[in-house]
């Protein structure tokens, strides 16, 4: 059972509404299809409507001498047939059947007009990949019009739907395209549990595998001896935290090192463009901040110009936007080099996937006292390890060595003198 | 500026090139005192005097004769058949004589005159008041034939058309002669005969069309630009010789073409304008080029339902406008 509305029908051309005179039929009555259910009066001509569906009058909605505009609803149905859907029924009869055809019959599919054909030889179209969107399921010229508008990397490359989605044809550049390989589809067995990749995730993966298929990596790592920072910061973080009401982090002070560091050598603040390498002038650095099983990249823009407090306290807004899922796509835009703070999960060493197209990543990792020899002698000192992975495209060993000798000789010197939090 | 209707602007048309030009004259059927039946050239003869504005006997074969004459002894006629439906006993005068003397008399004559002329439908006029006759004249080399849409290109073209060196048949739409109205420059500005007009622009379907039917078609496309189809309008303005460039350009800008007319359908000017594109346009189509016209009835009824069944009108081109649209 389902019930169908019946409106008011037009009974002539210019006949725009009608008049019900009397009801033929009351609620509760059974009807066949095509009986006339009410006579109706307009100014040309007297009607009687009759019924559109079989079935139990439902609910009469205009009453006896209602004058009601065309197409306005006058009853309800209880038909025999089975509900036709969920969606209310829009009253247009004849859109309705030619969109029906159209969703199934798409016999008009390979029947290609002269325009189509001419612009699928020209632009070396394969015509069975095209969605027509013509009656029955042909290809419109417009249709065509679009293909050749779209990048021309999407049709005979590799399908990347990143590519797609933020690449125009002028902007796309010839790249090498690892093959792709078809593989048997990995079937879960009893018990296991399949997670759809959606979302984040989904942008994740594909932003790593763009990354390591893309980018050929290459990892340096060197140890800092951060005993005094360590000092110094334990001297300061209560006070701070009293005053301004969040934490004063280790990673403040790496940020900042990097940040000068990456002033003096501007070869990593880069990134591979083609034909040319591109060497950013901000320092924006991008930081990660996990938040469940989700991972944000948020930037934190020209650290070079803020002070310990003031990077602390951007760590401190953005860890809070992604806890609460406020970061915007805007907070993630724009950096040119990202410090990832891998010591907080107790990491001593990694080699970091590339956050592309940036040049470089730095791992940050725990910093743990270990015993070291200094003048011949054992001595305990907090020790931490920085990896970076380098795209080997923009960068060589020796820049990097040198960059990485800069960053350690910034930690290793600091103090209230050298870095101020203020 | 000022809003002229179309039989206005018409009138505004003669005045200005018989003030301008005194060999210009009108002569016609009630022309003068009555000012015609449509008053087209009201005014006329209380300015120009009987000698110029010449109401002639119900004789069109005279009245195209006695105007043939004139012009090839160096007068610029303006005559005036009533109805076009009235035509035809001129047509030996028109196809033998005007539209052949310049050839025939290997340019040591030629006839330039002006034979305006109330045609179309829709106004309950019954068979001999409601015909379409263009297409009777379209294949003689030789003249000219104007049917503007609007009063702006009534005016400009009429006033080329006197000033042509050859025979300009003008058919203007009797119903459009009070139902178009629009602000006409003031200026003596001359349209050229033989070129057409893009009205509107659009990339999903072509309309070619003249006339009054550019007026229903400028309604439909309006109704379909909410939907997001757009039109291109192309309006002939000059049915023969056809202006092919602008057909060419017209239907290979969209590839889906309908062609409007409220004439029969078979060897129709359309019909010349779906050859037109036919021949230039293979590699551009994308549907078949639509004719949409009146069916193949000897003349426009009488009985209003189905003077209205056979009339164009702004629902019928929708219809086909939307269906080619979707093709």
């Amino acid at each position: 059972m389902a019930t169908e509305a019946i409106y008011m029908p037009q009974l002539g051309e210019s006949v725009t509404e009608g008049t019900i005179s009397q009801w033929l039929v009351k609620e509760g009555d059974y009807i066949e299809k095509y009986d006339p259910i009410a006579e109706v009066m307009t100014d040309k001509v007297n009607a009687e409507v009759p019924s559109t569906f079989s079935g139990y009058i439902k609910e009469i909605i205009s009453k006896e001498n209602d004058t009601v505009e065309v197409g306005t609803l006058i009853c309800y149905i209880d038909t025999n047939e089975e509900a036709s859907g969920a969606s209310p029924i829009v009253h247009d009869p004849q859109n309705q059947t030619t969109e029906e055809t159209n969703e199934q019959d798409q016999s008009m599919k390979h029947r290609y007009s002269p325009a189509v054909m001419r612009i699928a030889q020209e632009n070396n179209i394969d015509l069975s990949t095209v969605q027509g969107t013509g009656k029955h399921g042909r290809i419109t010229r417009k249709d065509m019009e679009h293909v050749v508008q779209q990048p021309k990397t999407n049709t005979d490359k590799a399908p990347n739907e990143t590519d797609a989605t933020d690449i125009s044809k002028e902007e796309a550049i010839e790249e090498y395209t690892p093959p792709t390989f078809k593989r048997r589809s990995i079937e879960a067995n009893p018990g296991d549990r399949e997670i759809p990749v959606t979302g984040l995730r989904r942008t994740i993966a594909q932003n790593m595998v763009r990354s390591t298929t893309e980018i050929p990596h290459a990892w340096m790592m060197i140890e800092v001896d951060v005993t005094n920072l360590v000092a110094y910061r334990n001297a300061e973080k209560d006070r701070f935290k009293e005053n301004e009401g969040y934490n004063l982090s280790y990673f403040a002070f790496f940020l900042n090192a990097v940040a000068k560091a990456l002033k003096k050598f501007p070869e990593l603040n880069s990134c591979w463009a083609g034909d040319k390498i591109i060497q950013r002038n901000d320092i924006n650095l991008s930081v990660a901040v996990a938040h469940g099983h989700e991972l944000y990249v948020p930037v934190i823009k020209n650290v070079d110009e803020k002070s310990i407090k003031g990077i602390a306290k951007e760590i401190h807004q953005l860890s809070q936007k992604a806890r609460t899922n406020t970061l915007t796509t805007e907070d993630m835009e724009g950096g040119t080099f990202t410090v990832n703070n891998t010591g907080s999960f107790g990491s001593v060493e990694s080699m970091g996937v590339i956050n592309y197209p940036q040049s470089a990543i730095l791992q940050v990792e725990s910093i743990v006292k270990r015993p070291v020899i200094i003048d011949d002698m054992f001595a305990a000192r907090d020790m931490v390890n920085l990896c970076l992975s380098l795209d080997h495209r923009v960068l060589d060993g020796v820049i990097c060595g040198d960059f990485m000798s800069h960053v350690k000789s910034i930690l290793e010197n600091i103090s209230s003198e050298t870095t101020p939090i203020y | 500026m000022a809003v002229l209707t179309y039989i206005q602007a018409i009138t505004q048309a003669m005045k200005e090139e018989m003030q301008q030009n005194e060999k210009v004259f009108v002569l016609g059927e009630d022309v003068g005192v009555k000012g015609g039946v449509f008053k087209a050239t009201e005014g006329l003869i209380e300015e120009f005097g009987e000698e110029r504005v010449i109401d002639t006997p119900l004789a069109e074969s005279a009245i195209a004769g006695v105007g043939i004459g004139a012009a090839m002894y160096g007068m610029r006629p303006v005559a005036e058949m009533q109805f076009a439906d009235f035509i035809m006993p001129a047509v030996n005068q028109i196809i033998s004589e005007a539209a052949k003397i310049r050839y025939r008399s290997n340019n040591d004559w030629h006839c330039p005159i002006v034979i305006r002329a109330p045609y179309g439908g829709g106004v309950h006029g019954g068979l001999y008041h409601s015909q379409s006759v263009e297409a009777v004249f379209a294949n003689q080399p030789g003249l000219k034939i104007v049917m503007p849409s609007s009063p702006s290109d009534a005016k400009g073209l009429l006033k080329a058309a006197i000033r042509d060196e050859d025979p300009v048949l003008f058919f203007e739409h009797k119903r459009g002669y009070r139902l178009l109205k629009e602000d006409v420059s003031e200026a003596d500005d001359i349209l050229p005969i033989g070129q057409a007009a893009v009205k509107k622009e659009g990339s999903d379907v072509t309309i070619i069309t003249y006339g009054l039917c550019v007026h229903f078609a400028q309604q439909a496309a309006e109704k379909l630009e909410s939907e997001g189809v757009t039109t291109e309008i192309l309006d002939l303005r000059t049915v023969y010789p056809l202006d092919q460039e602008a057909i060419i350009a017209a239907a290979s800008k969209t590839g889906k073409v309908l062609l409007v007319t409220e004439d029969n359908k078979e060897g129709s000017i359309i019909s010349e304008v779906s050859a037109i594109i036919n021949e230039h346009c293979l590699f551009d189509l994308d549907a078949p080029v639509r004719r949409l016209a009146a069916p193949e009835v000897p003349a426009m009824p009488f009985a209003p339902n189905l003077e209205k069944e056979f009339m164009m009108n702004p629902e019928k081109i929708e219809r086909e406008l939307r269906d080619l649209a979707s093709f």
